[in-house]
């Protein structure tokens, strides 16, 4: 197996990359379960669930079930899939709330239509864009995935997927399979200023066109306003529209704030 | 694997007849009773989406039928004792060890450790 880089898929298909070694991370490496949960937190709140109403839903590479733990605390079922055994060993250790099933999002989400009141997917989809076998096809295997959860989810309902794109044409390629199989949505960018906070949302629609929610952190980088240049009455001192304003002024400290805040600091 | 999932599981191997990978026969060789929170309003919620004749089928073939009727009766969302039974035998009832047959192909699916191993042979995909 050939490493390049620091991107996992490189490394080999999921099946061998999470094996008991890297699983074992997943319950005790406590930034990566700091980092997993936080996304699984967000992932949720993107699903907009309907408030104190009971949901079933789809963890579609479930891993050790952190995310699970998540909705479990909302008071949600769900049911987890992931590729990996030694992650599932993980997930059925800690003794997850959620149901276990051992399946490749690839050949298809095995259950009946309408199953789901949502699906949630954490650093997954990203996988999918690798061809592991000869038989491999990413693409097809993209459109198997998205056909087949868009007939497991109930109408209505919405599956938020947090992905790592490798690059625009991985991410145009994703989004392109989940737009044929009929859903509707879009990329939601969190923190979009901020190399490290910066964080990929696939939010999909089946059956309704709702407002894609709002990135965090992306004020400025959305929206009318940053489209036209406003009119302003003022006029700029030299000095001060030459650059950025004197280091430790009031202007400065306001600025860096404004800059972390952006960046999700 | 709990009967509600069981209940929503489908066969996804190649040349199924559509709608034909459903219902899984389940062949357990072990099956363990949890405790699960009873929740009123899930259970409820759940019921319209389960295929009611497989999970008294599936429920009967593991011994728990636990005096589920045959048919689904008028008015469940208030009769909570109905509702309790249904409870148990959707989400406490798991089965730990045995195997899901496809109905149409009679591709077997393993159970270990409660997981069911979905995973397709690539001349199956």
């Amino acid at each position: 197996m050939a490493g390049s880089g620091r991107r996992p898929e490189h490394r080999g298909p999921p099946e061998l990359f999470y094996d008991a070694a890297e699983a074992r991370k997943y319950s005790q490496n406590s930034r990566m379960i700091e980092i997993q949960s936080q996304m699984s937190e967000r992932a949720v709140e993107l699903l907009g669930l309907p408030e104190d109403r009971p949901c079933f839903l789809l963890d579609v590479g479930c891993g050790s079930g952190l995310s699970g733990d998540y909705i479990s605390e909302e008071g949600h079922h769900w049911v987890g899939m992931d590729i990996s055994s030694a992650m599932l060993d993980v997930a059925v250790d800690r003794e997850v709330e959620g149901d276990l099933i051992l399946a490749d999002m690839g050949q298809g989400i095995p259950f009946r239509p309408g199953t789901f009141d949502g699906c949630v997917s954490i650093s997954a989809v990203q996988w999918l864009c690798n061809a592991d076998k000869k038989t491999h096809s990413p693409p097809k295997r993209l459109y198997r995935f998205f056909s087949t959860l868009y007939s497991a989810l109930a109408r209505g309902s919405r599956a938020v997927l947090q992905l790592y794109p490798e690059n625009s044409e991985q991410l145009e390629l994703i989004t392109a399979q989940a737009m044929k199989a009929g859903f509707t949505g879009g990329m939601v960018v969190d923190y979009p200023n901020s190399a490290k906070a910066k964080k990929f949302f696939l939010c999909l629609f089946v059956g309704t066109a709702g407002a894609l929610p709002k990135a965090l952190g992306a004020e400025c980088a959305d929206g009318e306003e940053s489209r036209q240049a406003t009119f302003t009455n003022e006029r700029m001192r030299f000095r001060n529209a030459k650059g950025r304003s004197a280091k430790k002024s009031r202007d400065w400290v306001l600025e860096k704030k404004e800059r972390r805040r952006r960046q999700g600091k | 694997m709990k009967l509600l999932t069981h209940n929503m599981l489908t066969s996804h191997v190649r040349g199924v007849r559509p709608g034909g990978g459903f219902p899984l026969r389940i062949q357990a060789t072990e099956v363990k009773v949890n405790s699960v929170d009873f929740n009123q309003e899930f259970v409820a919620r759940m019921i319209p989406k389960v295929e009611w004749g497989a999970l008294v089928e599936a429920a009967e073939s593991l011994g728990h039928l636990s005096d589920l009727p045959p048919q689904l009766p008028p008015e469940y969302q208030s009769n909570e004792d109905f509702l309790r039974k249904v409870h148990h035998v959707l989400l406490e009832v798991e089965v730990m060890e045995g195997v899901l047959k496809c109905p149409d192909s009679g591709r077997e699916f393993p159970i270990t450790k409660g997981i069911p191993n979905m995973l397709l042979s690539e001349e199956e995909t």
